[in-house]
């Protein structure tokens, strides 16, 4: 039943700067079935949001450049399209919802026009249909009066509200794929529910596949069915959402579950802290990018980069070491 | 750790407006009533979290004691002394005991001056070391936050996130403060740089014997580092208790969705709990509800919660809470949510 909607292989993105060249993402694979939400995990300078906009093709170039790979979507490769094609999927078939509401909608432009817009231009609907099915949409997402408020301004809108828009935007030409980066993270807790809620429902009620970009595993826990671990640029870890709460094998995903305080514990104990800071992205890897800050680093681990290996059915892990029994891990 | 139960700071009925002017002649047409009557105690040695959705006043409440705004009406005792009523020099001297760490570490520290000028700061303010002594005392703090005292010299474009926020934390132990008012200071910060400063906070805690007001809306975080908590809701406190007491058997109703809210690194934790998910935003603070501020988004509100601000009471020994229902049985969680949902 599930098939398969896109197939990133080898993905590679690099950015000329006057410091060097930084090695954002180096050679990230993923695949995304029909339906399915997967989440992306890791901490800022990851490349978790690069890699995805590198396959909309919305890294500016230069100082950017797509190296390598190739992001298979229905049959065509997004990285070989002419401009034109790949207009008509972005928005259209694949739709992204950016993190900072406020700096993604246009301040000089009412919520309706906004709206209007994807619809006009990817499915040719009028003034008269875009304006109709604008209002379905705002009330889709919960916004009240919404044939009001489609005169009002982005700054008249709340934060919350404001990504309730961007998510009816993105879901306006009935996409395949919804890129949601870190949508949640501006805003407060209760409203952050709010939206992981509406983002549950809609999700039912359409049927689209997402990409979860977060750097918290306590939201990508409520939403995703399967989990992808960012680290220096590569995939790290890959797992069933409840597979890998029960059983991080990544000593990063490992340290970052740990640092994490429990609501639920009651006593008072240290968090475990990884030591050390992420790496710079200067130089081109040959060892794993963890390394440096791993508490069970072989001197393998220095002389050659793990390559994501297989340990259970639908869990990878890009690790010599296995931290469950000590032994080391080989390529085959 | 709660060492004693000596009270180091005392809030009484707290309110900081700040005026709106409007119009040609800056007519004051209104105010925006950011704390609005908060009162609490933080005994020596102890955390209190102070805990709310932006907007709800925290920040503006911890700056208040710093004196960074003049409070609109209220005391704020530090020991015996009200910080409040004091003129300015004498004030400036009481700055020593009282220090602030802020939240972003970008923003807080001065691009152009280095490690050692931004933690010296405040010892040449005071005129208390001068020359060598100075670097002695600035590598002595660098070594204190876990900082490498080698990079004295350095400025704070070279250092990352949480080395920065360790450089905020070096000047404000400058000069041995006896409380510290902690302005959200992990937030701006990746999530396993975050357990390192939180450990940290509670390392200097121990051996300096420090008194925190850790300012956060990070409700595990707050659980975590805290000896108790309160809660804000747009300008006061709605619930203050010890923190197992606040997060075991939380009575507002307020405290409940926020709790049932914070998100839980574990998959299971959503199919076993049905959270309660409170509609509409916080209301504006310039007109905040009439009664209780929360009846507007609270599923208990009827017109008892219409007539009047409920009072601030003790419900249990250490616990407090400003809510009329919270003394009624409480509701579990599901009944709560079924109820909403009709």
């Amino acid at each position: 039943m599930t098939s398969e909607l896109l197939n990133v292989q080898g993905l590679k993105t690099q950015f000329n700067t006057p410091e060097g060249v930084v090695h954002a993402v180096n050679g990230v694979d993923f695949k995304l079935n029909e339906g399915e939400t997967l989440g992306i995990v890791g901490e800022s300078g990851c490349g978790k949001s690069v890699s995805m906009l590198s396959i909309l093709r919305l890294i500016q170039q230069p100082p950017g450049k797509i190296v390598a790979g190739k992001a298979m979507f229905k049959g065509k490769d997004l990285l070989q399209m002419t401009n034109d094609e790949i207009r008509h999927v972005r928005g259209g078939q694949i739709s992204m919802i950016f993190q900072d509401p406020m700096t993604s909608l246009n301040p000089v432009m009412t919520i309706g026009k906004q709206l209007a817009e994807p619809l006009m231009l990817h499915l040719g609907f009028t003034q008269e249909q875009a304006r109709a099915r604008s209002i379905e949409l705002l009330e889709q997402v919960g916004i009240p009066r919404a044939g009001d408020r489609l005169k009002d301004y982005p700054h008249q809108y709340s934060g919350g509200m404001r990504q309730r828009v961007m998510i009816a935007m993105a879901l306006s030409c009935a996409p395949q794929i919804v890129i949601a980066d870190e949508p949640t993270t501006a805003l407060d807790v209760t409203i952050q529910a709010q939206i992981v809620d509406l983002v549950i429902r809609l999700r039912e009620e359409v049927g689209m596949a997402i990409i979860w970009i977060t750097h918290d595993l306590g939201v990508v826990a409520s939403i995703a069915h399967r989990v992808n671990v960012m680290y220096g640029g590569f995939v790290i870890e890959e797992a069933l959402i409840d597979e890998l709460y029960r059983r991080p094998s990544h000593p990063y995903t490992i340290g970052l579950l740990g640092s994490l305080p429990q609501v639920q514990t009651v006593g008072r104990k240290r968090l475990y802290s990884i030591d050390g800071m992420p790496p710079m992205l200067y130089k081109e890897p040959h060892s794993c990018p963890f390394a440096p800050r791993c508490k069970w680093v072989i001197e393998k681990c220095r002389m050659e980069n793990p390559p994501l290996l297989p340990i259970e059915e639908g869990h990878r892990v890009a690790c010599w070491v296995n931290i469950e029994d000590g032994s080391v891990r080989d390529a085959e | 750790m709660q060492n004693n139960d000596e009270t180091l700071i005392r809030v009484e009925d707290l309110k900081v407006h700040f005026p709106i002017y409007r119009g040609v002649i800056r007519r004051q047409v209104g105010s925006v009533k950011a704390v609005d009557g908060v009162s609490f105690e933080i005994h020596k040695g102890e955390t209190l979290g102070l805990v709310g959705e932006s907007g709800c006043g925290k920040t503006t409440t911890g700056r208040a004691i710093v004196q960074l705004y003049k409070p609109t009406a209220g005391h704020i005792f530090f020991q015996d002394t009200d910080l409040v009523s004091l003129k300015e020099e004498p004030m400036r001297l009481m700055r020593q005991k009282i220090q602030m760490i802020f939240q972003d570490p970008y923003a807080s520290l001065n691009p152009r001056m280095t490690v050692r000028d931004i933690v010296a700061e405040p010892l040449v303010a005071f005129g208390l070391e001068t020359g060598k002594q100075i670097d002695d005392r600035v590598k002595e703090l660098m070594h204190l936050v876990r900082l490498d005292p080698d990079f004295i010299y350095r400025f704070p474009h070279e250092f990352s996130g949480g080395q920065r926020q360790r450089i905020g934390i070096a000047r404000a132990l400058s000069l041995n403060p006896d409380f510290i008012v902690c302005d959200e200071p992990i937030s701006a910060l990746d999530v396993s740089i975050q357990a390192q400063i939180v450990n940290l906070f509670e390392d200097l805690q121990k051996e300096l014997n420090l008194t925190y007001l850790f300012i956060a809306h990070d409700l595990s975080m707050v659980r975590h580092i805290s000896d108790r908590v309160a809660v804000m809701y747009l300008g006061i406190i709605v619930e203050l208790a010890d923190r197992n007491e606040i997060y075991e058997n939380p009575l507002h109703p307020y405290t409940k969705a926020l709790l049932s809210a914070i998100p839980v690194p574990d998959p299971e934790h959503y199919r076993k709990n049905t959270r309660i998910i409170m509609e509409g935003d916080v209301p504006s603070p310039v007109n905040p509800p009439s009664g209780c501020r929360f009846r507007t988004r609270c599923p208990l509100a009827d017109q008892e919660c219409e007539k009047g601000r409920p009072e601030f009471r003790e419900i249990k020994p250490g616990h407090f809470v400003e809510c009329f229902k919270a003394e009624l049985p409480t509701r579990s969680k599901e009944v709560l949510t079924e109820e909403k949902s009709l």
